[in-house]
């Protein structure tokens, strides 16, 4: 299977869940838009994560066009589809990379949102296009974590630079970059150890982990990815705030975008921290990582209605 | 970056006061206020309908609508709700005489290894002898962390490294659990989607070959909408006994507990508060209710104050109160029993509304901040502490000195002891559950905000002290920090060596 047909495998089921739901909304021909029709549009787009205001404003734009008339699937979904474009469109965000020397990528993000195997993924995938890959055990505090990053790194053949446990991860962000130095690596990734955005002792420490970095190489670190969770509601939000005013995030990672969970939440998060999510995950594997494309996310969504 | 319901529902309800009587449009907005704040907390769709249901019918009942104070009354009745529907508590493990089986389950990620240790240490506490079982044979590394969190519990771990199938592992580990005396089992399963058929057989499987007494289902307290659907499905691949929510030391608002027990129907047993092995809670409906409404957990804050307060100081000072009496040294003994480590953070994730405050001190280390302040108060004469008015600026600039901080600085205290001596007084013969509510009040209307203050003090400080006293104030932060992240992260180690 292609990588473009994988994605599309891993987003159906979210594509089923959106689509029966909007499907039964339209039981025949067409529905009069009234308040049992907008109440019905109010939940399926609730249950996507992008949070009650969205969906309020989605639902709010088809009473303004649509109240007291008969509609038909297809108004309805232009409709949609082009307010979900306006909110999250945005240019195809590829890795930037520095002008000379390696480019020094530091992932973040709350505990167990997909970080590590995020890093695997994103070195597998540059690794396969040539590129010199190190990656930098930074999570020097949860049990076994330097560990599941070497497998990966076997697994991938490529350089890790481990710490020790319970050592200072801005230590091993400084080794891995002058590792990166002195083989001439293209990139680094720097994984840290997962952390919750309110507790700002830890927050401090990827300040530090960042002021380190800039050390060796001043523009260092050139992006820092923060890793969502797709099953996170609400507090997604939050975690883009705190991380993104602390790790001075650059783009966002949507990891576990292949169970039911819709990840709707980063619609508001797009839109008010301007961050583009630049890839999602939809698998544990290695291959399981493609690059976020909006208007594919919402045509995906909707595929097979328009 | 939420408004609590209550400050909500109260200026729905405002334009209504003094014009009297609650009219069910009036009770209508109110109960869409409702709504929009459990969405917003992620409790489920469905959920919420159907939990609406139920508030809607009492809220536009008679009583209601008369009453005193409508949001108060309505907020009641939700609260309410929520603890019928979070309870029946059964924290009980439901050991057996012999051994007995617990499985963990559920997404990837969501805390179950974590929380595997954090069982074990509780089941050592109560003196049973449990082991853990590493079934996980998916997740990179998965078997060694199982083993790393068996050692710092000191708990023994079985796996079988290389093996291929997990129904096995489990059976052998029971068998071996039996031989050697063991009471409690606890298996450490795969994370998986609830959509993932082939690991859901699994799940399965391991369920009708080794038959757990209990089955928990891990959940992360961050989880959204897809609650509903991933609790479903373990519920019917499994038939659950229990939940576990997990990272709730967070500003989580964990309403997608609500959706789990609404699907599932089964006791929700533990919430896991952080990342060490020993923060695991018993569960309790009265304070999730309270954080789900935005509301913080006034029950855990009046228990942690119990805790961790002198409770001979705390006693004095009410009776001092209620004399309307305050002074700077009872102040200070405020501040040392608040600058205790950690203690503050912790409090604060359980303040209503003082979510805006953990904000204001990001980036600022509170605990040194306190000290600081008890500094300048104990630079202070016995004549200065009990009557402020004294301090000119004279005697300001030798507090100052003496503390090592800005003349401004000491203003600022004095201007923060003002404030909080006619807050205090407010305070008096009122129980936790009113203070609390009116620290909120206050907070709202901008006229607490330590956080500000302490910024301030610490930027203060900074311009005017001489270099040698500025790097003297910089290494006891210093040092206060290094000490603080060790007792933060590094508890991990010391109880590596453990029992
Ligand atoms: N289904 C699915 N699982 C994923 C995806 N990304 C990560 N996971 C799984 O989620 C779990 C946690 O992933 P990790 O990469 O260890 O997460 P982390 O953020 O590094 O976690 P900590 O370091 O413990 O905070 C693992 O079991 C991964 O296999 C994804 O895109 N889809
Ligand atoms: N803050 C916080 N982190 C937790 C809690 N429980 C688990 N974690 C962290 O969440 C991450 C995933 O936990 P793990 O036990 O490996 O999850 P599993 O994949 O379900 O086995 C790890 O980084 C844990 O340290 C909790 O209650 N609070
Ligand atoms: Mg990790
Ligand atoms: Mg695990």
């Amino acid at each position: 299977m292609g990588l473009f047909a994988r994605i599309k495998d891993g987003l159906k089921k979210t594509r089923q869940i959106f689509n029966t739901d909007l499907r039964d909304l339209f039981k025949g021909e067409g529905r009069l838009v009234d308040d049992d029709f907008l109440k019905e549009l109010f939940a399926v787009l609730v249950k996507t994560d992008m949070g009650g205001e969205p969906a309020r404003r989605f639902r709010d734009r088809v009473a303004k066009e649509f109240r007291g008339r008969v509609i038909a699937l297809d108004d309805m979904l232009t409709s949609i589809k082009a307010e979900l474009h306006e909110l999250i469109s945005q240019a195809e965000t590829p890795l930037h990379f520095a002008d000379s020397g390696p480019t020094i990528i530091m992932v973040v993000g709350v505990n167990g949102s997909g970080k590590t195997t995020s890093i695997a993924k994103l070195a597998y995938r540059l690794h396969a296009e040539g590129k010199k890959v190190v990656l930098g055990a930074g999570d020097t505090f949860r049990a076994a974590a330097v560990s599941q990053l070497s497998v990966w790194a076997d697994r991938i053949g490529c350089e890790i630079v481990k710490g020790k446990q319970g050592g200072d991860p801005a230590s091993v962000a400084y080794a891995t970059i002058a590792k990166a130095l002195e083989i001439n690596a293209d990139v680094a990734i720097i994984d840290t150890a997962g952390r919750l955005q309110t507790q700002s002792n830890l927050m401090q420490e990827l300040e530090k982990i960042r002021r380190v970095m800039g050390k060796q190489i001043p523009e260092a670190p050139h992006q820092v990815l923060l890793v969502l969770d797709a099953t996170a509601g609400q507090n997604a939000i939050s975690q883009a705030k705190g991380f993104s005013e602390v790790a001075h995030c650059t783009g966002l990672i949507l990891a576990k975008l292949d169970g039911t969970a819709k990840g709707g939440v980063v619609i508001p998060i797009i839109q008010q921290f301007a961050l583009p999510v630049q890839y999602i995950g939809v698998g544990e594997q290695l291959e399981d990582l493609d690059l976020f494309d909006s208007q594919q996310f919402v045509e995906a969504l909707f595929d097979g209605l328009g | 970056m939420f408004e609590s319901l209550q400050t909500g529902l109260q200026s729905a309800f405002k334009s209504l006061q003094g014009k009297g009587k609650l009219t069910e449009a009036n009770m209508r907005d109110g109960l869409q206020l409702v709504e929009e704040s459990l969405l917003e907390a992620d409790v489920s769709y469905s959920v919420v309908q159907d939990f609406m249901v139920r508030v809607r019918e009492q809220a536009l009942g008679e009583k209601v609508l008369l009453a005193l104070n409508p949001s108060e009354h309505l907020l009641g009745i939700v609260h309410q709700e929520l603890i019928a529907l979070l309870g029946p508590v059964d924290n009980s493990l439901h050991l057996k005489s012999d051994v007995t089986v617990l499985m963990l389950c559920g997404l990837q990620g969501a805390g179950k290894t974590t929380t595997c240790g954090k069982l074990a240490q509780l089941l050592l506490h109560e003196n049973k002898k449990p082991m853990l079982v590493a079934a996980d044979l998916q997740r990179p590394a998965a078997i060694e962390q199982l083993h790393v969190i068996g050692e710092q519990v000191g708990v023994p771990v079985y796996s079988e490294p290389g093996a291929k199938d997990p129904v096995k592992v489990c059976r052998n580990a029971v068998a071996k659990a039996r031989s050697e005396g063991v009471n409690v089992v606890v298996l450490d399963t795969a994370g998986r989607l609830a959509i993932d058929e082939e690991l859901m057989d699994e799940l399965r499987r391991i369920d009708q070959r080794v038959s757990p007494d209990q089955a928990y289902l891990v959940v992360d307290g961050m989880t959204g909408q897809d609650a509903v659907l991933s609790a479903d499905a373990f519920n019917k691949a499994l038939e659950l006994d229990g939940v576990i929510m997990t990272k709730l030391d967070g500003d989580a608002r964990g309403g997608a507990l609500l959706s789990v027990k609404h699907v599932t129907g089964v006791p929700v047993k533990f919430i896991g508060t952080g990342e060490h092995l020993d923060a695991l809670e018993v569960f309790r409906p009265e304070g999730m209710a309270g954080r789900i409404l935005g509301q913080g957990d006034v029950m855990a804050l009046v228990d942690i104050a119990k805790q961790k307060f002198d409770e001979e100081k705390q006693r004095q000072l009410e009776e001092d109160l209620a004399k309307g009496q305050f002074t700077l040294a009872q102040f200070r003994d405020q501040l040392q029993q608040i600058a205790q480590p950690g203690l503050m953070q912790k409090m604060i994730g359980l303040m209503p509304g003082m979510g805006g405050l953990t904000e204001a001190m990001q980036g600022e280390d509170t605990e040194s901040a306190m000290k600081r302040l008890m500094g300048v108060i104990d630079s202070m004469t016995p004549q200065e502490r009990s009557n402020p008015k004294l301090i000119d600026p004279s005697r300001r600039h030798r507090i100052a000195k003496g503390a090592g901080v800005a003349g401004h600085d000491v203003s600022g205290l004095l201007k923060q002891f003002d404030q909080m001596s006619g807050v205090m007084k407010q305070f008096a013969g009122k129980g936790m559950g009113d203070r609390m509510r009116m620290a909120q009040q206050m907070q709202n209307s901008g006229m607490l905000d330590p956080g500000a203050r302490m910024t301030k003090t610490k930027q203060g400080s900074g311009k005017r002290l001489s270099a040698k006293d500025r790097a003297k104030a910089k290494k006891l932060r210093e040092r206060e920090i290094r000490r603080k992240k060790r007792e933060q992260r590094g508890g991990g180690e010391v109880r590596a060596k453990g029992p």
